[in-house]
């Protein structure tokens, strides 16, 4: 076996157990953790790839970002002893079976596609095509999403802004 | 001893020699086990004696001698106490969560080997050198904070907790203030790859190219970096005054050692980052057109420039830390968003408009 083929196939059984612990652990840390495992093991297929810079991405933004405020808001509320009750059979079997259909749709959807290599030449990944590719205003560039997604980020600072900012108090001194 | 200039032809001879002898997979292999053994002793070594320095250096600032003992001026310390920690029991901690609280440290330590990775250490002796070598540093050093947090969690100890939580708002703000003052020199350099930043100062450092705009990104990375990496005067996480220890006031033995050696390797890591973008990594000092000067200059090897640079750069890190008074948590957080991050933001618009219009040192 190739060490490629090698290292796919270990990225892929740590994202694959991974995310079946973190469905599945009843204590919220431990599931927050295993969730920084499968993003990290999901960096490392993008570095498998060549994909240098998504890699980054994902580490410094899913790995380095979104998980530590999901520990950092799990240490404000929850005390370690905490667990999360056992869910009944009334809720295992429903969710049982939601989660197999879910898993044959997309398999089924996924087996029946025909994937054909593309004949394009790949666009390059280095820094400066991506960048001037995300601000171009051409054909198959970016700058639209780009500029849509900061209106989204704006609008949810200012909301945070809004719900965090302490009432003026109406009395006057 | 000529390869001492530059490395490369060494490695590919070692490179050769490998294929030669084995197959393509074993080759493989085998690069990878010497660089990850070069790097690990490399680790170990740096790590040990930046304890000893630290201990000299906070031994001469407050007028007594340090470790003097054990070898010639002391120098064998911190190996001795390294056995010490090696040899100590790894006490259990009843009511703590034993999964987390076990891979706590080694998060934190693989997070600053990831980061050492990458580092130019001189010509041709660089391990990994990816077209996003800032911003794979950012990214991995980002990892270690997860560390410190699952490890002030699962102690189930207050003080562990607090200092947790103090070390979480703090790395989180800071690395911003890191990432755009290093976002300026790769601004000026138009890349983020580290041996391309490095090749660019060869006729002279970014810090006096860009005049005083890559200076006051410099300082401001010195002062958000410190912060990044918990050494006072920010080092809040672990105030031994109020909090015990922080984070790792329940850990003992090795795993103690762990957090202890990826502290100071990550010190380090922001030394050798900071003496690589902004001072010019391995490159020798060369003044513009003066050829007898630079040919003296580039006499001193490669290796010697780097580690000069970096050991200088830990010497203003750790004369901040016995020099300095400990910031309140709130003070902390003000300095980054109230000043660091405003200034950092206009000096990076500066920054872009100074090489939009060449005026700065090509």
């Amino acid at each position: 076996m190739a060490l490629n083929q090698f290292m796919f196939y270990l990225l892929a059984a740590v994202i694959m157990v991974c995310s079946v612990l973190t469905i599945t652990s009843r204590r919220i840390l431990r599931a927050a953790f295993y969730l920084l495992c499968v993003l990290i093991a999901t960096a490392g297929i993008y570095f498998m790839l060549d994909y240098q810079f998504i890699a980054g991405v994902q580490l410094i933004l899913y790995a380095g970002g979104i998980v530590v405020l999901i520990i950092f808001s799990v240490l404000l509320t929850s005390h370690i002893s905490q667990k999360f009750a056992k869910p009944g059979l009334a809720r295992v079997i429903p969710g049982v079976l939601a989660a197999v259909a879910g898993f044959v749709l997309s398999a089924m959807t996924v087996l029946s596609f025909p994937f054909q290599p593309s004949g394009q030449p790949a666009i390059g990944n280095d820094m400066r095509t991506i960048g001037l590719q995300l601000l171009s205003v051409e054909k198959n560039g970016y700058a639209l999403p780009f500029e849509v997604i900061s209106v989204l980020l704006l609008a949810s600072m200012v909301g945070a802004i809004v719900v965090a900012k302490k009432e003026k108090s109406k009395e006057k001194p | 001893m000529s390869f001492i200039y530059d490395f490369s032809s060494a490695t590919q001879a070692i490179d050769q020699w490998l294929k030669a002898n084995l197959s393509p997979t074993g080759a493989f292999v085998a690069e990878l086990a010497l660089v990850g053994l070069t790097i690990l002793l490399a680790y170990a070594v740096i790590g040990l004696y930046l304890v000893y320095a630290e201990r000299k250096v906070c031994a001469f600032m407050q007028n007594r001698v340090g470790p003097n003992r054990v070898g010639k001026w002391g120098l064998l310390q911190t190996m001795a106490d390294l056995i010490k920690l090696l040899m100590k029991e790894l006490i259990p901690i009843r009511k703590s969560d034993k999964l987390l609280f076990n891979v706590a440290p080694y998060l934190v330590i693989i997070a600053s080997f990831l980061g050492i990775a990458a580092i130019p250490f001189a010509k041709g002796l660089h391990a990994i050198d990816f077209n996003i070598g800032v911003f794979y540093i950012m990214a991995v050093s980002s990892i270690g904070v997860i560390g410190i947090l699952l490890a002030g969690w699962s102690s189930n100890s207050k003080y562990s907790l607090i200092g947790a939580m103090r070390s979480g708002a703090q790395v989180v703000s800071y690395e911003l203030s890191v990432g755009l003052a290093l976002l300026s020199v790769v601004i000026f350099s138009g890349s983020m790859q580290l041996s391309t930043i490095v090749e660019s100062q060869a006729n002279g450092w970014w810090i006096l190219k860009g005049h005083l705009p890559a200076m006051i990104s410099f300082v401001i990375f010195l002062i958000a970096s410190t912060a990044e990496i918990n050494r006072g005067p920010f080092d809040l996480a672990e105030a031994e005054s109020e909090l015990t220890a922080g984070f790792h006031t329940e850990y003992s033995g090795i795993r103690f050692a762990f957090f202890f050696l990826a502290e100071y390797m990550n010190m380090f890591i922001v030394a050798a980052m900071a003496a690589t973008v902004f001072l010019g990594g391995w490159m020798p000092f060369h003044l513009g057109n003066l050829e007898a000067f630079n040919r003296v200059m580039d006499f001193i090897p490669p290796v010697v420039w780097f580690f000069g640079k970096t050991i200088f750069i830990i010497y203003l890190i750790m004369w901040f830390k016995w020099t300095f008074p400990r910031l309140r948590i709130d003070q902390l957080l003000t300095l980054e968003w109230k000043y660091l991050l405003p200034l950092n933001l206009l000096n990076t618009v500066v920054i872009a408009f100074l090489v939009l219009m060449g005026w700065y040192f090509k």
